[in-house]
């Protein structure tokens, strides 16, 4: 196994991966500029680790080694960002604010589903867009996130729940400064 | 199935993570409670809200040849000091080759004689442990019979004083499995160490060698095996020898 063919295996492995990746870091890092570094950074890291990797879901390899970038990343540079996980308890109220009905009414704009999504705190898009952008099952979530089968299945309920309470916010509250 | 327990796998039934009996405990709660089938609606509607645009970001052209240009530069890195690693390894991997040769030598050549390095051991031994001598004797016949109780034969003992190789006196050593007699001469300042064991071995001729500084000689005559082990330079030993075994 010569050094010569690693960029080609790992072109093969990886690169098919490439936008799936960068969806993940650019949901992550809420910014364009910001989700271009990251994602070039985590397949350089991938890169030199190809070695160890011994074949297998070349893509939850791949999920795992950029949502950990991420994270690294916004741990050095957007530490506020990862701090709004804890005010998550604040609006954990009990009933559903709003009605189904005007959910209907907003749906089909995206563009109002995508600010929703990208007001929740990281942990909570992540799991958002490996369940239903990457429509990857509990088991392969748990591992890229390295956490335990229970805590993907009530976190992605503590999501869903946060992102139906922004979307039924009347247009005029967005703003919860 | 409890409101509680609808909540808690509400997620799990709509990602069909659920096993088919809570399932179907989960189907029948919703059709009894509206509260939990309201929050089943909400469910599907947030999740009806996420498919149905394409939320997923675009990675683009340029980044994707941005991240293949920072590969192939990292690759180009990897080799180089890999290769610059190799070349650097040269001399340690010419030695390591080396010393495997060495080695490979050193273990496959011939063992001849083993006795050799036991019966120089034993020279050095009886100069260092002050052990030279059970019976110290000048006189031929006390170290002969000495010999006769601690052995089952009779090793020769001469007198070759007029030849200037006084004898001094005899001990018993253990060489190669062999319970064997020493028999110490003596040249001006020079221990002449003489070991001797019955062998069936037929005659031989001397032969001589060297190890560790010191002068052997090694022999069979008339069924006893010899060696002589001194640090006299190898001319007076061989002398000595021939006159030690002539009839």
């Amino acid at each position: 196994m010569s050094d010569a063919t690693k960029l080609a295996r790992f072109e093969q492995a990886a690169m098919p991966h490439f936008d799936a990746a960068y969806n993940l870091a650019r949901w992550l890092t809420r910014s364009a500029g910001d989700a271009d570094d990251v994602v070039q950074e985590a397949f350089l890291r991938a890169f030199t680790f190809f070695d160890s990797f011994r074949g297998g879901d070349g893509r939850a390899w791949l999920f795992s080694i950029v949502r950990n970038t991420c994270y690294t990343w916004l741990r050095k540079n957007r530490t506020q960002d990862l701090m709004t996980e804890f005010d998550e308890t604040l609006h954990s109220g009990d009933g559903q604010t709003g009605s189904p009905e005007s959910l209907q009414l907003r749906r089909a704009d995206t563009e109002i589903v995508r600010e929703a999504l990208e007001k929740l705190p990281a942990e909570f898009r992540e799991v958002l867009v490996l369940r239903e952008m990457e429509g990857l099952s509990y088991k392969e979530i748990a591992e890229i996130s390295g956490v335990a089968l229970g805590t993907v299945m009530s976190r992605l309920a503590r999501a869903r729940k946060r992102l139906h309470d922004h979307l039924c916010e009347p247009a005029g509250q967005e703003s919860r400064a | 199935m409890s409101c509680k327990e609808t909540q808690a796998f509400m997620d799990g039934y709509l990602d069909r993570e659920l096993d088919l009996v809570r399932s179907i405990d989960l189907e029948r709660h919703l059709h009894d409670c509206p509260g939990c089938a309201s929050l089943h609606q909400a469910r599907m509607a947030v999740r009806a809200a996420m498919g149905a645009g394409s939320l997923r970001y675009a990675a683009g052209e340029r980044v994707k040849k941005s991240v293949q240009a920072a590969l192939v530069e990292r690759d180009r890195e990897e080799r180089k000091t890999e290769r610059r690693w190799f070349q650097f390894q040269w001399p340690a991997l010419a030695a390591a080759a080396a010393a495997v040769v060495v080695l490979g030598v050193f273990w496959m050549r011939p063992v001849t004689k083993p006795t050799e390095g036991e019966v120089v051991a034993s020279h050095i031994r009886s100069l260092m442990a002050n052990h030279l001598m059970d019976v110290p004797s000048t006189d031929q016949h006390t170290v002969k019979p000495w010999f006769a109780g601690r052995l089952d034969f009779s090793p020769p003992v001469k007198d070759l004083s007029s030849e200037g190789f006084p004898l001094v006196g005899g001990r018993l050593d253990y060489i190669d499995n062999h319970v064997a007699a020493a028999i110490v001469y003596q040249r001006n300042q020079h221990v002449i160490n003489v070991l001797l064991w019955p062998t069936s071995a037929s005659d031989a001729r001397l032969r001589a060698s060297a190890r560790q500084g010191y002068n052997v000689i090694e022999t069979v005559r008339d069924g006893m095996q010899y060696w002589v082990v001194s640090d006299l330079n190898p001319a007076e030993l061989q002398q000595f020898a021939e006159r030690l075994l002539a009839p």
